[in-house]
Formats: C-alpha cells, structure tokens, sequence
C-alpha cells in the first residue's frame, strides 16, 4: 500500500487534493480525443457531427464495413509484420551491440559509443533524403525493406541497452565463462535475461514508433498494397469525401495491438524491476 | 584433480606491475590460502588462474600441462565469487545445474549430481526456490554446489564469505573445511582475513605487495614469520612491538635499541598482584580495557606506543592505573629493527 493511500485513512492533505485533481484533468484530457474517437466509430455519417460522448443509436456497421474492406486488412497486416520484424531487430542488435560496448574493454570502444551516440543528434527528417537516395539507388523503394531498413538498428536501443548492461555486475559474466560458455551464450543465458526490463522498454517504444511511422513509409511506398495503417488510413481521408467515421473506426481497431503489446511486456517491467532489486 | 604450479607469474596492467613474479606449487588436493591486505594481488593471481586474466609472463601448469593460453573452460577449475554470481532468474536448481550447462553428461546424471550437491550443501528443500528466497548463506552455498556439480580439478575462491556476518562466516568456514576434507579437490582460496586463512589452510600464502612474503601451515606462521608485516598480518590482536636490545639471558625494551621485540597479546599477561619476574616486562598506562569474558584485553600506553596484554584472572584493571605485564622466556619475537627480518625467538 502506498503511503499516499495510508495517509489518507486519516486526514487528507490539501497538497495531495491538488496533486490529484491536477492529474485527474491531466488524465481527463489525455483520454478524450481517444473516447471521442470510440465514440465517432460507433455514430453513422450523420451523426458525427453530433458532439455527444455517447452515441444516440450506437452502431457497429463501421467496424463490419472497415473490416470488410480488404485495403485496411492488408495495410494491417504489413504495419503488423513491419513493426514486429523492426521490433525483433532490434531487441537483437541493438542489445548484442550495447552489451559489447558496456562488457568488452576494446581499443576504439568509446569512440565507436560516441560516434552511436552521436547519430541521435541528426533529426529524422534531414535523414529522409540520404535514406530515399540509397533506397532508390540500392533498388529498395517500395517495399517491406525499404520501409523498415532505416529502424533495423537504433542508436537509442544500443544507448540504452549499454547502459543496462553495465549495472549487470561482472562476476555474473565470470561466473559462466569459468563455467565453459561461450561469449554468446553468456549473453543470451547471462545478461539478457538480467536486463529484461530494459528489454521489454525498448520492444513497446519500438513497437509503438514503429506502428505508428508515418513520414517514411509515405515517402517510400508507391503502390497501396505496401501501405502501413497510418498511410493507408490517411489516404481514406484523401480520397474519399472524409468519412470521419471510417478513419475513427480504423484508428480505434489500430489501437488495439499498441494496447496489447504494452499489457504483455509491461509485467515484464515490473517483474523486471523486482529482479534488480535482489543482486549482490 | 590436479597440482597447480606458478612459476614467475607477472601480471602488468599497462607499465604497472601488480604480480611481481611469483612461485607457487600446489599439491594435489591440497588446501591453500592466499592472505594479505587489500590491492596486494590476490585476486589477480586467483583470476590468472582462472584464465580470467591473461598471465603476462611466467609460466602456469594446472595437472603438470602449461595452460597459460587455455580459455577458463578448457582449464576444467571451478570458481566461487564473493558476490555469489548466482542468477536471480533462475532457481536454485538451475542455479547449481548452470556448471553443467556445457557438460555432455545425459540428463539423469545431471540431476543426479545436482541433488547429491543439493544434499550434501543442505539445499535439498530449496531446490525449486529463487535465490530471492535464500539468506546469504544459503546463496553462497548454491555458489559452491554450481562449481561441485562439475567436478572440476581444481576449486578457486575469490573471498567468499566477506558479505556474511560474522556468525555466518565461522559456520561457513568450517562448511567449506569439511567439504574439502570430504572432496579432497585441490582448492585456492583467497581472503584479506587472516582467521580464515589459520582455521581453513593446509598452507597459508601470504602476499603484499605482488609479492609472496612467505609460504608455511598456518603454526609455521604463526611461530616463525619471516619479517614484522607477517607477524602483525597472523594472529589478532596484532603482535606488539617494542624497540629493545638483546641481553644475556634474552631482550629488555631499549628506546634506542637495534632489534624489534614482537610479543603476541596472548602471550603478554597482567597480573593483579606483581610476582618477581623471570621473564620480559612491561609496565604502562591502562588506556583502555575490553572484557571479553574468559580473559580481558587491556591496551597499555608505554613510553610512545600501544600494546595489548591480556588478564586471565577475574580481576579488570581501571583505566588510568599503572599495570606491569609479563611474558614468558621463549614467547618472545626478535625482529632486526633497519631491515624488519625476524631474527629468532627468545
Ligand atoms: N583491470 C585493472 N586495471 C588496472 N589495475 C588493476 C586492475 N585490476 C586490479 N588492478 C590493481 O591491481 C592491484 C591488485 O588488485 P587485486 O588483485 O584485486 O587485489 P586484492 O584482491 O589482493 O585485493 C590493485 O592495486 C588494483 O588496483
Ligand atoms: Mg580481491
């Protein structure tokens, strides 16, 4: 029980009313844009303009239409593939390389760190033109690559992931390399399991980054069938006369994976978090 | 099992020696102890070794073989370290089966010795616990069952215990004694506390500096150390020591004298009443007292320095008194005063 809650048996501080209605508007107004999408994708055309919260006749016929249009399951689908390929990548690389930088003492180690580090340092959009020239020359515009090279590998990821690494202390690392394991194994054994945490971090920011990119995949697709959803869905707003109500009905179902993947490896954070808290 | 032997081991960090060329020969199954202050060494000759660290010169044979370029694993040691290094992820079980995780064993025999180290460490009700679970003891104890299921040719231990209290730390160290009895595996041990390495060793080593000062069992030790440092470093409370000068029939204090007259706490007594004495002593200022209920240490100011003595009899001096103490013929130390060489007793 937080002390916050123990307190309060007693008398309620006037700092904490204050702490909790700010947060309470806070949290009031982060929530509405999402409750008037839901609300939008359950209201029919004429009915969006209708500010209500609560749709006078709800209807699920938005959902049943978008669905059933075979555009919006396919740009699911490559947003889905997309972002999970782009999300494997990186928990692989990015932490196979962090875990070098912060376990092996090699000559170049810092400058190699600092010229990582370095690249956060460029703006995405002053990258979009060098990105599309090599794509183009290298033959990879329009297409899954195309869309995903540029996030295979993230300075942050390896940034974070180094720093991670370090707090794993190094007896753990001899421990198993008396023990006959090789480099890799130790890392995949050893400190990865030890750094579930930041692991976990760095899935749901890359996961959500990735599901949600728009800028890049608009510039790099061409033919509709490579659309991710951001893309797809707002090419519905281009083309057709706005239906409000179809691009609320595909934001809301595209919520849904983001939602999911933060539930899953949010507990690994947590439990995460207990684990630091018994070494030595 | 094997003898392990050190012959001129260096260890440089950059242009900085830290292990200064050092020789060693282990038996097989024996029990050694490497003791000395902090920074001395210790450890990186253990990790040497271990082929944590790379030897940059001399010669290391594990089994008679030079293993100097072997990787750790292809050295076949076991090594348990002081913070444990066991895995929050795992349990124990996995923990303890972790040092057969290369092993070409089949399943059975693999579990077979996990519960036979579980049994013989008292783990077996553990077993299937996370070390969140354990105490340190028994953390330290899944350490050691992960280098015994290996059955390795040589255990190391980079101390151990330092992060027990100091009850856990007597119980652990007659554990690890009676465990060595029973495996008889060649074992080097590594610690700074010197009750560890007189109750635990077949032989002690004691280091200062990258360097071995000396070699002996822990009553070579004890009874003849080599120079001023070793004789301070073996028995607690320190030796004292008092400048003197030989006589006839042995050593009298002397501010000016040429020899250092050491004279372990224990051997020094205090008397309530004052006998003629045939032996060395010493009268000073009661400074300071601590009854440790079977004897009482009593620190003394004489002249410019501080010395211990001891009283057997139920009687605790009052801080501020004048207290005269005595020791024994032959209980005495005689250390050269410019060069700090032991001398002889007397
Ligand atoms: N990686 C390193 N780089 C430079 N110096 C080191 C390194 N590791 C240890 N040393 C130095 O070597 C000396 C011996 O260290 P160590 O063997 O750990 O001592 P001990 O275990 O006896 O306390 C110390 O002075 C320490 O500062
Ligand atoms: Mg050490």
């Amino acid at each position: 029980m937080s002390e916050a809650t123990r307190l309060s048996h007693g008398k309620v501080r006037p700092g904490l009313i204050v702490t909790w209605t700010v947060l309470f508007i806070g949290g009031l107004i982060m929530v509405s844009p999402l409750a008037f999408m839901f609300s939008t994708s359950l209201k029919t055309a004429d009915q969006i303009y209708d500010l209500r919260l609560i749709p006078a006749a709800p209807t699920l016929a938005n959902y049943i239409a978008v669905l059933a249009d075979g555009r919006f399951m396919r740009w699911f689908f490559n947003s889905t593939l997309i972002a999970v390929i782009v999300t494997v990548s990186n928990c692989f690389f990015d932490s196979l390389v962090g875990y070098t930088l912060a376990k092996f003492e090699f000559r170049g180690r810092y400058f190699i760190f600092l010229a990582i580090l370095s690249t956060l340092m460029i703006p995405t959009e002053m990258l979009v033109i060098p990105w599309y020239l090599m794509s183009s020359q290298l033959g990879w515009l329009d297409s899954y690559w195309g869309i995903m090279f540029p996030g295979m590998m993230t300075a942050f990821g390896t940034f974070l992931m180094k720093q991670f690494f370090e707090t794993v202390p190094n007896d753990f690392i001899e421990a198993a390399r008396v023990d006959g394991l090789n480099e890799f194994q130790i890392w995949w054994k050893v400190a990865l399991p030890l750094v579930t945490p930041a692991l976990s971090a760095l899935a749901i920011f890359t996961f959500l980054g990735n599901w949600t990119a728009f800028f890049w995949p608009l510039i790099v697709t061409t033919s509709k069938e490579l659309y991710t959803l951001p893309v797809g869905l707002s090419s519905f707003a281009v083309e057709q006369s706005i239906q409000w109500e179809m691009i609320m009905t595909g934001a809301a179902i595209a919520t849904l994976p983001t939602l999911l993947v933060f539930l899953v490896l949010q507990r690994y954070i947590v439990r995460g978090v207990m684990l630091a808290g018994l070494k030595g | 099992m094997a003898t392990i032997e050190l012959e001129k081991l260096v260890k440089r960090y950059g242009k900085v020696e830290v292990v200064k060329g050092i020789d060693l020969s282990i038996a097989d199954g024996e029990f050694v102890v490497f003791v000395g202050p902090s920074g001395c060494g210790k450890s990186t000759t253990l990790r040497m070794i271990a082929g944590l660290e790379e030897i940059s010169d001399g010669t290391l044979k594990i089994g008679s073989e030079v293993v100097n370029e072997r990787e750790p694993k292809q050295r076949n040691i076991a090594m348990v370290f002081q913070n444990y290094a066991i895995y929050p992820h795992m349990t124990v079980r996995q923990n303890i089966g972790f040092g057969l995780y290369t092993s070409k064993l089949d399943k059975a025999e693999k579990d077979k010795r996990i519960e036979e180290a579980g049994k013989i460490l008292g783990l077996e009700a553990l077993l299937d616990r996370r070390p969140a679970a354990l105490s340190g003891g028994q953390r330290q104890r899944v350490a050691i069952g992960r280098a015994m299921v290996r059955d390795p040719s040589a255990f190391l231990f980079d101390e151990p215990l330092s992060n027990l209290d100091a009850q856990l730390r007597a119980q652990m160290r007659i554990e690890i004694k009676r465990l060595h009895q029973k495996l008889k595996t060649t074992t080097v041990y590594v610690t700074h506390d010197q009750i560890e390495a007189m109750t635990m060793a077949d032989r002690i080593v004691v280091m200062k500096d990258g360097v071995i000062l000396q070699v002996g069992t822990p009553s070579e030790l004890y009874d003849a150390p080599v120079d001023v440092f070793t004789a301070r470093f073996i028995g607690s409370p320190s030796m004292n020591l008092v400048r003197g000068r030989r006589t006839a029939s042995g050593a009298v204090m002397a501010p000016v004298g040429d020899i250092l007259i050491g004279v372990r706490p224990h051997d020094l007594i205090a008397h309530a009443t004052v006998t003629g004495s045939n032996g060395f002593t010493v009268t000073g200022t009661v400074s300071a007292v601590e009854p440790l209920g079977p004897e009482t240490l009593v620190h003394l100011d004489v002249a410019d320095t501080s010395i211990i003595a001891t009283v057997r009899e139920k009687f605790v001096p009052t801080v501020g008194s004048t207290l005269t103490c005595e020791a024994a013929p032959g209980d005495l130390y005689l250390f050269d005063a410019s060069t700090e060489r032991f001398l002889g007793r007397s």
